[in-house]
């Protein structure tokens, strides 16, 4: 195949011809893309009239990928989309095949995976505004954001033995019970989150340069939002009062107390607010998850043939060796109905949702996964639009875009 | 109005549609033809006015499928939070659809990344290019008679050595 400059001019091409318009290519290496995405900017002056995001770099054909692994080795492919939350991607893509397997977890398993979910979701609003922050010019914030993380990281060491491709979910449960120790680490980490969101919040809340630099700078009106599909804290910042965990509910959220947090400016500050506001709605549920965990099994039953067993029943007892076989065979595994379904989740980046079409084998037949960066950075050239190039960074941080989910 | 009175709804003005439910989730399959004015019904008289998304399947090896591509659109309603997929069937050669740009501006890049994974054209979109793939790439690789391993697009891909850079 040969390698041509592919330079995406289409969407430039049909202005009008304006000599003096400077074309900028800002990435794909540039520290606060984060990850690879490059934007084509044209500017005038300082002042950016059109931008064109060039996406790909990262494209590892990962729903090529889940044609061609099964149901619980996917898994650890959904770890790599949004890698700054690997939790939230386990679950939403195990809680759609159970959806087409139609298998109900217990509930200690629910709680845990609320626990694991809003866990990744305060991770992942750290980062992202943490990087908001210093892309902004505000260094200090980013620390102060990166050290709770690694409190979260600790726990999912103490959870499931990973720190950050976690692959924690199973088909019908969990990979580990939530041991007394990890459980008493959530409780002292829940004791210790506070302080460093209220540092933030003093630090960059009120500053004067970070406000200046986001208030009034990237404005999504509600029914553009909504014309555009945005979902998540994007869409909740400009009004749309719209939370799967509320709508739409499911691991149980209704049985848990919390406020959809929402701003109606639309603009990078009322993103960044709303994260904020998130978190401490994440750390009231965490809460309550952990004081009423359940006991009883982590796992679905024998009966519903997807939990894989023990290893020392695997190694000890024919039982186990049998059932072990039959699960991980190519041509037994697990019964799957010829259907399809669509099941969504409320990641922290908004709605994380798979498309599983099931064909009878332990293999997906397909499985789309619905990423929400990829529709988050579809809007960048409306956001941009008569800024200042200094307000690029601003915008890209307060949408969060992680190009490993953008690209899949 | 309620899930069924939807339905009911739809029926009456597309009479050729076949609906279907699995695990709570209503699945509405219209022909090609008529997916724009279904999708335009839904959006604008029914109350689903977000888009979710748009995706492929290709049936190439499934089952009992007739059609090689089923399109699938998520629809979902802000103020109902109800959700409806509606699925159309579209076939070798040339398998083209009427774009939904034109209703719901979030299709551009899902439609542009269905183009480029699985080669179906959308009629009146706006700047149908590739999206994840460079534009020169020759096929569609999510097509289930693509492999797994690509057709040495890798393998012929030239080496620039930092003399000739």
């Amino acid at each position: 195949m040969p390698l041509t400059a592919a330079m995406p001019t289409a969407d430039l091409a049909h202005d009008e011809p304006r000599p003096y318009l400077w074309t900028m290519n800002f990435g794909p290496q540039h520290p606060a893309t984060h990850t690879t995405i490059r934007l084509v900017l044209k500017l005038d002056g300082e002042r950016v009239v059109d931008a064109m995001p060039d996406i790909g770099y990262l494209h590892s054909g990962f729903e090529k990928l889940g044609e061609h692994l099964d149901y619980n080795q996917y898994v650890t492919v959904t770890d790599r989309m949004n890698y700054v939350s690997p939790m939230a991607n386990n679950v939403a893509w195990h809680l759609a095949v159970e959806k087409l397997l139609g298998i109900e977890v217990p509930p200690r398993c629910r709680y845990l995976r609320v626990i694991v979910c809003e866990l990744s979701r305060i991770t992942d609003h750290l980062l992202c505004l943490g990087a908001m922050g210093l892309d902004t010019g505000a260094f200090t914030h980013f620390i102060y954001a990166f050290n709770p993380r690694e409190w979260i990281c600790d726990v999912f060491e103490a959870l499931c033995g990973a720190r950050f491709t976690n692959s924690y979910t199973r088909v019908g449960g969990l990979m580990y019970d939530a041991t007394p120790k990890a459980v008493a680490m959530i409780r002292d980490f829940l004791g210790r989150i506070p302080k460093p969101l209220a540092d933030m919040d003093r630090l960059l809340g009120r500053n004067r340069i970070f406000r200046d630099r986001t208030e009034g700078v990237g404005v999504l009106t509600r029914e553009e939002a909504i014309r555009r599909s945005c979902s998540g804290p994007v869409a909740r910042a400009s009004g749309v009062t719209r939370d799967l965990r509320r709508d739409d509910p499911y691991l149980g959220y209704e049985d848990f107390d919390f406020d959809v947090c929402c701003a109606t400016a639309g603009d990078c500050f009322a993103r960044y607010m709303v994260r904020m506001a998130e978190m401490r709605e994440s750390i009231k549920i965490i809460r309550q998850a952990v004081e009423n965990l359940p006991a009883g099994p982590v796992n679905v039953g024998d009966d519903a043939r997807v939990i894989l067993p023990k290893k020392e029943a695997v190694f000890r007892t024919i039982e186990g060796l049998i059932t072990h076989f039959e699960l991980v065979m190519g041509n037994r595994g697990f019964e799957v109905p010829c259907e399809e379904v669509y099941c969504a989740t409320e990641a922290p980046n908004g709605e994380l949702g798979f498309y599983v079409v099931g064909d009878g084998t332990s293999r997906a037949y397909r499985a789309r996964c619905r990423p929400p960066s990829f529709i988050h950075l579809a809007l960048f050239p409306h956001l941009i639009r008569g800024h200042m190039l200094s307000d690029v960074v601003a915008v890209l941080g307060s949408l969060n875009v992680i190009a490993a989910e953008l690209d899949r | 109005m309620t899930e069924p009175e939807t339905i009911a709804a739809l029926k009456r003005r597309f009479p050729d549609l076949t609906v279907s439910e699995f695990r709570g989730q209503t699945r509405v399959v219209a022909p090609p033809e008529s997916i724009h004015d279904v999708l335009t019904e839904l959006k604008e008289h029914l109350g689903f006015d977000l888009l979710i998304d748009v995706t492929c399947v290709d049936y190439l090896n499934y089952r009992g499928a007739k059609d090689r591509f089923g399109l699938v659109y998520v629809l979902t309603g802000t103020e109902t939070n109800r959700r409806i997929i509606v699925r159309t069937f579209v076939n070798d050669p040339e398998p083209t659809v009427p774009t939904a740009v034109d209703l719901w501006e979030g299709a551009n890049w899902l439609e542009r990344e269905v183009w480029d994974l699985f080669g179906i054209r959308f009629a009146g979109h706006p700047d149908l290019r590739r999206i994840v793939l460079p534009e020169p790439f020759a096929a569609h690789p999510l097509r289930k008679d693509y492999p797994l391993q690509g057709r040495g697009e890798r393998h012929n891909f030239p080496v620039i050595t930092r003399a000739e850079s």
